[in-house]
């Protein structure tokens, strides 16, 4: 694996190398000495054109954890401002000579472009509304976590399934492990021939009690003047995911961050059904699993170790 | 059309504009002649002299004396093309293409005009804006050029262009190409006043509150790339208003680049029930569908209207077929690669195809045995007639616009560069088979391939 660009890339082997590569980090996060030097000498970019809070930091700490030189940039008061061209961006940050690029950035295809631009390894953190990869394999890897396996596993995705690209790749990473999904929202939020994909379609909660995983969607504020829902009331009122819809048995996962009393009801939120905590929690072993996968793993196309201290280490041994 | 025999009583030399050089004297000996419209369809020599075709004389008798001799055996001669639908970006945008390099790359692929789209900058809204590029077309034009004029000012949609003076300045009809007629009250006064000016107009169609924010075609593919979409609707209910109001208004339309099935539905309606109504497709729209844009390769795969699913591409092959389509247009629109190198849904709309046309269709429809040759070269002309012009053709005393091609050869597009001066050609890097040699357009050498040398008669 040279570049992390979508979940469709990777096969259901290459997802479980990557969260049994995570489960190793999770035992080093218990330690009290919780970095090793496994990319010490080696530097990672991290490009951030839009905002964001969990994705970002959770890659800054990854790549700290795994003790490379870390660069982060954000498009706010960058010459991104000043009008530079993401491929002049991508020139400039690459003579640094990165092993890594991470980007996230509004459009669909930039990340896939950018590696057509620069040696280093590249990490799709978000491309536009097209995919989320990281995101999807901390979700995978929480519910394996919790349920050991995904096989069979009834997992309806609620929400603004239009503009959401965690539910591309959630859904695309849930069908690999085997999984049954469903989408569901109004029909102004499901993408026309969306169910190419495999899943099931719902305009509507009936039928949610057959669900293993209830996977909410963050609904924007903005979908309302564009004609989507008619009025957040009225999007709650049939798709808001509360305590008396939710049944006991039923996980509840959501990427953040959440609008509390739009998409979730305050209780479901904090209901011990509610994997949120342990979805960011994943979210920097994870990360660490991907950098270690795409900069240090067995893979013979993985970037040669260059410069000093630069071999990759065994994991098992702290700085 | 000009049935056997019947010769056109006007030359695209007399009206559209070209640079005057010196006029071929060629013979294409024992050439493959086809001109299915003349029904011509055998072994000749091409004569061209003075301008027109001199004759087609028996397989190697042609007087040959003081010409230029092509050994063409195994060659194939057909009607040069025409082309109504061309961006030249000139003027403003001198650095994508200009009208010599332009019509560089109409000659290269094999035609003997073209007309050049309104939606410069600024755009062409004034008898003398029309002057100007008329003057540069007579400077520097390979092949007759034909401009045509915006149907609102300043393509804002809403205050009709003075079109009597625009077609007095030789405007040859009008277009917001790029952009659609939103406002239908302002479309109906503009086809009210066709009576006046005369003039087809052609229409951009789309309903932009429909396809708003889209980048690509809306179905499967765009649902799995979370790219908004630009609905087949958008296309098909413009279309729709358009031939109604055109029905009731006894006036003339041209449909642009047709790309949606329920489009060729609506013309085929519309056609049948009398309407005035031409419509084209483009080689790109005939050719891909939106699978390709799964690459999200802006370069190549993104224009508009976007390329859409495969009965779609069906449906517009089969408009061909039955003459509800009854032109290939290229909308040939240059960029410059920094408007291209971005991601998918922040690059410019737009691919070139005015050197690939007529080899890409060869190769993609004619040699799997989708369309017979004689179609493709009929609709690669088809053009002209819906803009008041003379169908080119082979028929002797005619205007010499002549296309010399070799169906074996094959190439690889892009690796000797473009006569464009921009290259996101949507055929970039494909190998195709059949090339243009010659193009003689207007009765002067428009075109020769470099590699393609010329032996003169013993």
């Amino acid at each position: 694996m040279k570049h992390l660009l979508s979940i469709e890339q990777l096969s259901r082997e290459e997802i479980e190398a990557i969260l049994d590569r995570a489960e190793s980090f999770a035992e080093v996060g218990r330690r009290d000495i919780k970095k090793v030097p496994t990319l010490r000498g080696r530097t990672v970019v991290s490009l951030f054109y839009e905002s964001s809070t969990r994705t970002s930091s959770s890659f800054d700490l990854a790549a700290k954890r795994l003790s490379a030189d870390l660069v982060s940039v954000k498009a706010a008061g960058s010459s991104v401002e000043k009008g530079e061209s993401l491929k002049d961006t991508i020139a400039t940050l690459s003579a640094y000579d990165p092993a890594a690029i991470v980007i996230r950035h509004p459009y669909a295809g930039a990340a896939q472009m950018v590696a057509g631009w620069t040696a280093a390894a590249v990490v799709n953190a978000g491309d536009g509304k097209h995919e989320h990869p990281s995101q999807a394999l901390l979700d995978v890897y929480t519910l394996r976590r919790r349920l050991g396996s995904l096989e069979g596993v009834r997992i309806w995705i609620v929400g603004d399934v239009l503009h959401s690209r965690v539910a591309r790749s959630n859904l695309i990473a849930f069908a690999k492990m085997g999984a049954e999904v469903t989408l569901c929202g109004p029909p102004t939020l499901i993408p026309r021939g969306i169910g190419a994909l495999g899943c099931n379609v719902s305009y509507s909660l009936d039928g949610i009690e057959e669900a293993d995983v209830v996977y909410a969607l963050r609904m924007q504020k903005e979908r309302m003047s564009e004609s989507f829902v008619p009025s957040l009331r009225e999007y709650a009122a049939n798709f808001q995911i509360d305590s008396r819809r939710l049944h006991p048995r039923q996980l509840l996962m959501h990427p953040g961050p959440v609008n509390r009393g739009v998409e979730l009801s305050g209780e479901a939120i904090d209901s011990p059904q509610s994997l949120i905590a342990e979805q960011v929690a994943a979210g920097l072993v994870v990360r660490m699993a991907i950098l270690y996968e795409l900069l240090a793993g067995g893979d013979a196309s993985a970037p040669s170790a260059e410069g000093e201290g630069s071999r990759p280490t065994p994991i098992g041994t702290p700085a | 059309m000009s049935a056997q025999g019947e010769l056109p009583t006007t030359s695209l030399r007399d009206q559209l504009d070209v640079r005057s050089g010196e006029e071929a004297h060629l013979v294409l000996r024992r050439a493959t002649v086809l001109d299915p419209v003349a029904g011509i369809d055998a072994v000749h020599d091409v004569v061209v002299c003075e301008g027109k075709i001199a004759s087609l004389a028996a397989p190697g008798e042609a007087n040959t004396e003081g010409a230029e001799v092509v050994e063409a055996e195994g060659l194939h001669a057909f009607p040069a093309f025409f082309d109504p639908h061309v961006h030249l970006r000139t003027p403003g945008h001198e650095h994508k293409e200009d009208v010599e390099t332009g019509t560089r790359a109409a000659a290269a692929g094999g035609y003997c005009g073209i007309l050049a789209m309104a939606n410069t900058e600024p755009p062409v809204s004034t008898a003398a804006d029309v002057s100007a590029l008329r003057e540069q077309a007579r400077a520097g034009a390979s092949v007759p050029v034909g401009f045509l004029a915006t149907v609102t000012k300043e393509m804002a949609g809403e205050e009709l262009t003075e079109m009597v003076e625009l077609r007095e300045a030789g405007a040859l009809g009008f277009s917001d190409d790029g952009l659609p007629i939103v406002d239908a009250g302002v479309m109906r006064r503009a086809l009210q006043y066709q009576h006046l000016c005369g003039g087809n107009i052609a229409l951009h169609e789309e309903d932009p509150r429909l396809s708003m924010g889209g980048a690509m075609h809306e179905g499967p593919v765009s649902a799995v790339l979370g790219i908004a979409g630009i609905p087949s609707v958008s296309e098909s209910t413009m279309v729709a208003r358009d031939a109604a109001i055109a029905a009731h208004e006894s006036a003339r339309i041209h449909v642009q680049h047709l790309s949606a099935a329920e489009s060729v539905e609506i013309v085929r309606a519309a056609k049948a029930a009398g309407v005035q109504i031409s419509a084209e497709a483009s080689p790109h729209h005939l050719c891909l569908t939106d699978e390709e844009v799964r690459s999200l390769d802006p370069h190549r795969f993104k224009m508009n209207p976007p390329i859409r699913e495969e009965r779609d591409r069906q449906a517009l092959i089969e408009g061909l077929r039955d003459g509800s389509i009854e032109c290939i247009a290229t909308d040939h629109a240059p960029h410059q690669p920094e408007e291209k190198d971005v991601p998918f849904e922040q690059a410019a709309f737009g691919v070139t195809g005015l050197e690939t046309a007529f080899a890409a269709l060869h190769t993609e429809l004619v040699l799997p045995g989708v369309i017979d040759l004689g179609l493709l070269v009929e609709r690669m002309g088809g053009g002209a007639e819906p803009f008041g012009l003379p169908r080119p053709t082979l028929a002797p005393g005619a205007e010499a616009n002549v296309v010399l091609c070799d169906l074996g050869a094959e190439w690889t597009v892009g690796e000797e560069g473009y006569e464009s001066r921009s290259a996101n050609s949507w055929c970039a890097g494909r190998a195709l088979t059949g090339r243009v040699l010659i193009t003689v357009a207007a009765g002067q050498v428009a075109y020769r391939l470099r590699s393609f040398s010329l032996g003169v008669a013993a």
